[in-house]
């Protein structure tokens, strides 16, 4: 697939730090990766590799000061986000950039009703009145197939289900049309049936408007049925990118190797033991010198143990970081 | 799955939750009702796991609330190791509540933020006297942190300092502290990377194996579900409409709904993904304020005929062990 369209997207070597009693945790470190016009680019990897917080860090959302962007670029429409004034960047969040974020009651203010939080950004951005804002804001919710929904403006966030919640945060993501959407694990308390429309409108979304999606999540079947590219995160760091298809059936990392092994298929007969990753992630505060799966890895050499792998070109848009010549054994 | 045993460890019947919808100033005037669990019985024996699936909304969360007392019930009977818990009060739910363990939908609401996590993990350990010395209680936390992959040295840290992956298994671990022998599971792994949920869907079996728990497991995964559940209750809409062995359920399902949500799981393969055909059941979902007449799922059912439509199907027996709610099963 050549990807000719224009980059709405690039981050450059985003760094972000927290700072707590245990010392330094570098969360992401160095990341790198670009979403071009109508693309859905989706960043899967280890719980706790620092997807959510890259994804925060670029509508600059990084609570301070225990936590710092401490270095990188991520340029949107010509401009460098990180080094625009907070009025700008205020413009910019829930207009043009919208976040779907992984924890809706965090995102929800339980004082305040559905339709009003659905209906703010249009009443905030656009100037429209609210009458016609909370009207919109039906219209979101129907879109967004929340049953009862021109009742359901007037409930509050503790009256709805999991699921009715993270649609009700979609629908408040989508109001402005904005140009790029992150979905931080948007479908996570969706039944299958009501995660296809959410995400089919998603796509529809990106496809019609020529927006782009950030699609953060753990559901590979999501990913495969979605996504035109991937990016795997580990310890702070993207290990592997590609198109979709070759990350599936190409993949060059161990730890993404890994993942594909682990996934439960549907047609397992059931009660087989999965087969996890061995041992655990380690403690980012005390990072290994050298390559962060070291310890873990199938393929490890003392090099791995020194020396950290650049992310380098494994053939057309497919990129690794690791030492090792490994290739799925068929 | 025993059918010969007297009691099974937990047995619901007719089981309702419904929620007054009010409005207005201070909320005063009841404007209707929502009617989110509506006649539901299942029972689950010492040891089995129950897979609860359904469509988001159906009634899935708030029926494990329910069952563990965490909601008033409106109606029907919970019956707890031969026991009807339905009318229990505080105090004598209490030494129950060590018996019957939660791991919570939202994992962010459900930590305590100004607690390090150690102190969340131990508590259970404290509120139910099994604290012993602090070396001891210490140990226990070290164990149940490890048991759930994170490393013991995080104990000190707060819940805002984990991703939402790491707070899923600290609630998992609290569950765990007291060796309950219910825990109702809401959706324990959605927020999981597929290699930690490899490790604690093995955990959850390991356990099973070794205390003999029994699992109310509540999930969107069908994969997931049918690697780890004996049996399998699909929801719709406050009522279960199929109730059957994991083996009939994914040979066989028997229920409209249960076919499209098992056409629906994407496939983790891009290959197969695109030769694929998307085909979204269609269809607005009805408000559970006013569920449609006859067969709940009528609206929507590729099948449905005016019979589906005036009378409501009862959830009967097809086969041994498999139970489904359309009048229509056969076909
Ligand atoms: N406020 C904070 N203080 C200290 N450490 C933090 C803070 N927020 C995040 N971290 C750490 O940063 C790392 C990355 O967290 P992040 O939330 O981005 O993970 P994630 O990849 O989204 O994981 P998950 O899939 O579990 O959601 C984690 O190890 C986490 O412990
Ligand atoms: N406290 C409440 N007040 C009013 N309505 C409620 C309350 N709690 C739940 N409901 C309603 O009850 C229905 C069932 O909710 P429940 O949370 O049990 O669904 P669920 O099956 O767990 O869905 P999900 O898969 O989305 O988590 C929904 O329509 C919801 O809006
Ligand atoms: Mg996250
Ligand atoms: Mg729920």
């Amino acid at each position: 697939m050549a990807r000719t369209a224009t980059k709405l997207l690039e981050v450059d070597g985003l760094a972000v730090r927290f700072h707590t009693d245990r010392g330094v945790v570098p969360a992401v470190d160095g990341v790198s990766f670009d979403v071009a016009e109508g693309e859905t680019l989706a960043i899967v990897g280890e719980s706790g590799s620092g997807k959510s917080v890259t994804a925060m860090s670029i509508l600059r959302l990084i609570q301070r000061p225990a936590g710092e962007i401490a270095g990188g670029r991520v340029m949107f429409e010509g401009r460098d986000l990180l080094q625009l004034p907070e009025r700008q960047m205020q413009e910019i969040r829930g207009d043009r950039i919208a976040m779907i974020s992984q924890e809706p009651m965090s995102s929800l203010n339980p004082a305040l009703t559905i339709g009003l939080q659905v209906g703010e950004p249009l009443n905030r951005h656009r100037g429209m009145p609210w009458p016609d804002a909370l009207q919109v804001a039906g219209t979101m919710l129907r879109k967004v197939h929340i049953p009862g929904a021109a009742s359901r403006v007037r409930a509050y966030p503790h009256e709805f289900s999991g699921g009715m919640r993270q649609r009700a945060m979609i629908a408040m993501a989508l109001t402005c049309t904005p140009r790029l959407i992150i979905a931080d694990e948007p479908t996570t308390a969706l039944d299958v049936t009501v995660q296809a429309q959410i995400l089919e409108l998603l796509k529809q979304l990106t496809r019609e408007a020529g927006s782009a999606m950030i699609l953060i999540t753990h559901d590979l079947g999501v990913v495969a049925r979605y996504a035109d590219r991937v990016c795997v995160m580990y310890a702070g760091r993207v290990v592997e990118s590609g198109p979709a298809l070759e990350i599936y059936e190409d993949p060059r990392h161990p730890y993404t190797m890994g993942l594909m092994a682990s996934v439960p298929r549907l047609d397992d007969a059931g009660r087989q033991r999965l087969v996890p990753i061995e041992g655990q992630p380690p403690d980012l505060a005390n990072m290994p010198p050298g390559c962060a799966f070291a310890p873990r890895c199938r393929f490890v050499t003392d090099r791995c143990r020194q020396e950290r792998p650049a992310l380098l070109s494994v053939g057309d848009q497919h990129m690794k970081a690791c030492f090792a010549d490994v290739a799925q054994p068929t | 799955m025993s059918h010969s045993q007297p009691e099974p460890l937990l047995a619901v019947r007719g089981l309702r939750v419904h929620f007054p919808v009010r409005r207005g100033l201070l909320a005063k005037r009841q404007v209707g009702t929502v009617k989110a669990v509506d006649g539901i019985d299942f029972s689950l024996a010492a040891g089995e796991t129950l897979g609860l699936v359904g469509e988001s909304g159906s009634g899935k969360s708030t029926a494990g609330l329910a069952v563990l007392r965490l909601l008033d019930v409106t109606g029907g009977d919970v019956r707890f190791e031969g026991r009807d818990i339905t009318a229990l009060g505080r105090t004598e739910m209490r030494p129950l509540r060590r018996r019957m363990q939660m791991v919570y939908q939202d994992p962010f609401s459900s930590l305590n933020p100004r607690m390090k996590v150690a102190d969340i993990v131990g508590e259970p350990l404290i509120v139910h006297g099994e604290a012993g010395s602090r070396g001891a209680r210490r140990e226990r936390v070290a164990e149940l942190l490890d048991l759930v992959g994170l490393r013991p040295e995080m104990g000190r840290r707060y819940p805002h300092e984990f991703s939402g992956g790491q707070r899923q298994r600290i609630g998992i671990a609290r569950a765990l502290a007291v060796s309950p022998a219910l825990v109702v599971c809401d959706e324990p792994v959605s927020a999981l990377d597929v290699s930690i949920q490899a490790q604690v869907v093995n955990l959850f079996q390991d356990l099973q194996a070794r205390l003999g728990l029994a699992y109310l497991f509540i999930a969107h995964d069908l994969a997931v579900v049918r690697h780890i559940s004996d049996r399998i209750a699909v929801m719709y809409l406050g009522k279960i409409v199929e109730l059957a062995s994991r083996e009939q359920l994914y040979r066989r399902p028997r229920h409209p709904y249960t076919r499209a949500l098992l056409a629906a799981v994407p496939i983790p393969n891009p290959r197969l993904e695109a030769q694929r055909s998307h085909q979204a059941l269609v269809g607005e979902i009805p408000s559970p304020l006013a569920p449609p007449p006859g067969c709940r799922f009528s609206t929507r059912c590729p099948m449905a005929t005016d019979l589906c439509r005036t009378e409501e199907p009862p959830l009967r027996d097809l086969a041994v062990g498999h139970r489904a709610a359309c009048h229509f099963a056969e076909d």
